[in-house]
């Protein structure tokens, strides 16, 4: 079996797509305003995350998805086994 | 559609679960053993409890016509306890050759520590030793993307293991391409609040096709879904993919899988139909 690729013409899964995309925008924005006039300071760490993850929901290429996971993830470190196993 | 659900924590859930599950087209479920919210005090804690798993669960699932599968081992978040996590890998051959029981699971990183790693490859000897089939629990969020890297760092370092005879649950968008391209088997793990959504696993499977892919509830004690899947079903449908990718996904692609253990047995439903209704 091959890659089903979804037959739904563009036009209709924005149209499908469209209230839940402007719905979840909405939330962020909310969201945002709210963290904005709550009192102190925030993480720095998860801020950053949260504007790296906002930067990629803008760019034109595939993979947005991928691209935000990776921004909420820690590196991984390619000397790992020598630290914990020793090889 | 009749559907698998590959890795549920039914012990944790009641009977009237098993009904429900049953109700939305479930036939068969796939236990694999973990976490139970607390640490276990010894090794005669995780015996108890691979009794459940390997005499008690396949008596009560079947009560709704449901078959019930099992896999052994301790979990990653126990793992830590080396001294303890070794007493039980010497404990789980006792269990291997009970019925339902098809391999060593779920077994993996939780917070990829080092104590994690030396319990995980001393799994993976056994399992390879036994030539038995392993389901792996990959971490979540921040810690996902590099315990995933590391657990198959360490299986493709292991020459003895065939990747075919490897299931990788809980991958997401970051980790569904090199658990594939490594020839593993994914599983996508549907959970509310962490994991991924119906939506977005079919989006990967859009992406990457059917094969080699799995997908779960991975419902336990915690806020989880046990009917996940059919709400993959329902978004498949949605999006006007065919029954038979569906039904591939859900039902053909658990069952060639699981096949591969020697402790394998499945009655379809079909055959246990009461003939001439
Ligand atoms: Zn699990």
């Amino acid at each position: 079996m091959t890659t089903p690729q979804t037959e739904t013409p563009a036009a209709e899964v924005l149209e499908q797509e469209f209230l839940l995309i402007r719905a979840k925008i909405l939330e962020i924005a909310a969201k945002l305003d709210r963290l904005d006039r709550a009192e102190g300071s925030a993480n720095d760490a998860q801020l950053r995350q949260v504007q790296a993850g906002l930067k990629i929901l803008q760019e034109t290429e595939p993979g947005r998805a991928e691209r935000v996971q990776l921004a909420f993830s820690l590196d991984y470190e390619d000397g790992w086994r020598e630290k914990y196993l020793g090889k | 559609m009749y559907y698998i659900d590959p890795h549920i924590h039914m012990v944790s859930r009641v009977t009237d679960d098993y009904e429900t599950l049953a109700r939305m087209g479930c036939v068969a479920v796939s236990e694999p053993a973990f976490w139970a919210g607390f640490d276990r005090g010894s090794v005669d804690g995780f015996r108890d409890y691979f009794r459940q798993l390997t005499q008690f669960e396949q008596k009560r699932a079947s009560w709704s016509k449901i078959q019930h599968w099992t896999w052994l081992c301790i979990n990653a978040k126990e793992a830590e306890d080396v001294k303890l996590s070794r007493e039980v890998i010497a404990m789980i051959p006792e269990f291997m050759d009970q019925p339902g029981v098809l391999g060593i699971g779920e077994i993996g990183l939780n917070k990829n520590t080092k104590n994690e790693a030396i319990v995980f490859l001393e799994h993976l000897d056994l399992a390879a030793k036994t030539d038995e089939l392993i389901l792996i629990h990959t971490p979540h969020l921040e810690d996902k993307y590099k315990g995933t890297r590391m657990i198959l760092d360490m299986l493709c370092d292991d020459q003895r293991l065939d990747h075919h005879r490897v299931l990788v649950d809980h991958v997401e968008e970051h980790t569904i391409g090199r658990v594939l391209e490594n020839g593993f088997w994914a599983g996508m793990t549907l959970y509310p609040t962490s994991k991924c959504t119906p939506e977005r696993a079919c989006d990967m499977v859009e992406m990457y096709g059917p094969e080699r892919l799995l997908v779960n509830s991975a419902g336990d004690w915690g806020p989880s879904r046990p009917v996940a899947v059919p709400d993959f079903i329902m978004a498949m449908r949605k999006r006007g993919h065919s029954e038979a990718l569906i039904r591939k996904v859900v039902y053909e692609n658990p069952l060639e899988f699981f096949g591969q253990s020697r402790n394998f047995v499945f009655t379809p439903p079909e055959m246990s139909e009461p003939a001439g209704v």
